[in-house]
């Protein structure tokens, strides 16, 4: 099973990292072989749309599952069509990314709550998210 | 000839210069006033239009039609915004990211995508007199796009045979305030004399300069605060064309509804000389 980790550094020392969109790097492990890589964030400068972004590049590694602290309504959603279980760690500043294998390996992690898209059903969009809308 | 009434700090009494100044330029031509400050436009409260006239206004976000898309991902390279992915055989679109540039429907090489139009505000517009055309972009609430409301607001044509067209501004110095500034002829920045009004001032000025619009700046509330705000007009050129006193019989009359040229006849008096300073200036 391939993993992604948000992480705030560029090497196995980085700490977890609870944002998603914003995350500094990725840790993509695999849970089998214990392989992994590391990845830039190529999101945590973009202006707008960051969850998208990262959700995306995730899923461009086929990862199955990912592990943050949060994910917003339109990182939730990309990560959801593209069929990727979302795990949640509160707090989690100080773990490593063993300690964050660990606790999941443990079953310590939780699942986020469905996010609020209340922009989803309210305009017959057809698809879409929330309704928050990038400043130009 | 293009007037925008801007100011950087909000609150320093755009809408009460625009409207008297609107009053003023009517008895000399006919007056288009837009009101572009579109997440609060309330220079109708002072001009009292019959607002007869009314658009729906938005951006053109992407349609895809799954029927003919390959899932390529060009769309979701092309955007700038992340507001459209594909993510395996999945195409997804945020309406709330997209800025409605068309890119997406530009480099789809299965021509799947459409554009359709997504409502962010409406226009509305109608004589306030026989001289003033009043029109107004009021952007839905939740929608934090002002700018394409501003340019659509701008582009309608109800009073655009007017002879001179006076714009009320956002506050601040960002994207909507540019969108209001551009096209413009002459940019009356009006200020307070207080630290808050000189900082947001200097950007606002920077953005008219930028952009290649002369300036003038009309100090409004003056004898509070300080005298940065001249030092700083006199050190960088720029002229201070009015000064409008802190009264409390002016911030009665503005609550009441009422224009400066209400407040007192001297007004009257100060905005005919503005306007022929307007008059001047704008059309070097």
């Amino acid at each position: 099973m391939k993993i992604a980790i948000s992480i705030n550094g560029s090497d196995l020392n980085a700490l977890f990292d609870p944002r998603f969109g914003r995350a500094q790097a990725f840790c993509i492990v695999d849970s089998e072989s214990a392989d992994y890589q590391i990845f830039s964030n190529a999101a945590v400068a973009a202006s707008g749309g960051a969850g998208v972004a990262a959700a995306q590049f995730v899923a461009e590694y086929r990862v199955d599952a990912v592990i943050s602290g949060s994910y917003g309504p339109n990182a939730y959603e990309t990560l959801s069509a593209a069929n990727i279980k979302m795990y949640t760690l509160a707090g989690g500043g100080e773990l490593n990314i063993q300690d964050v294998i660990e606790k999941f390996s443990a079953g310590e992690l939780g699942e986020p709550q469905v996010p609020d898209h209340e922009g989803f059903h309210g305009r017959g969009r057809g698809f879409g998210g929330g309704r928050r809308r990038g400043s130009f | 000839m293009r007037i925008v009434v801007a100011s950087g700090k909000g609150g320093t009494g755009k809408t009460t210069i625009a409207t008297s100044l609107a009053l003023v330029a009517a008895e000399h031509g006919s007056v288009h006033f837009l009101d572009c400050d579109v997440e609060a436009p309330n220079a109708g409260l002072f001009l009292h239009p019959q607002l007869t006239d009314t658009k729906d206004v938005g951006i053109l976000i992407p349609q895809v039609n799954e029927n003919r898309c390959t899932y390529c991902g060009e769309c979701a390279k092309a955007c700038q915004f992340h507001a459209i992915v594909t993510v395996g055989k999945k195409v997804l679109v945020f309406p709330e990211l997209c800025h409605g540039c068309g890119s997406c429907a530009l480099v789809c090489p299965e021509k799947a995508i459409t554009e359709q139009l997504d409502v962010l505000g409406v226009l509305q517009g109608g004589r306030a007199s026989s001289q003033i055309g009043f029109t107004q972009g009021v952007l839905n609430v939740g929608e934090p796009m002002a700018v394409p409301i501003i340019r659509e607001l701008k582009q309608w044509e109800l009073f655009s045979s007017a002879s001179i067209e006076i714009r009320d501004a956002p506050p601040g110095a960002s994207c909507p305030v540019v969108e209001t500034l551009r096209g413009a002829d002459y940019a009356l920045l009006v200020t307070e004399p207080t630290p808050f009004g000189l900082h947001d001032l200097k950007q606002v000025v920077e953005v008219a300069r930028e952009l290649g619009i002369p300036s003038g700046v009309i100090i409004n509330r003056d004898g509070i605060g300080n005298t940065d705000v001249e030092l700083y007009c006199k050190e960088i050129g720029l002229p201070i064309l009015m000064r409008i006193p802190m009264q409390r019989e002016i911030a009665e009359g503005i609550a009441s509804g009422k224009t400066l040229l209400d407040v007192s006849l001297d007004y009257h008096l100060s905005f005919k000389q503005l306007y022929e300073i307007l008059l001047r200036e704008g059309n070097l």
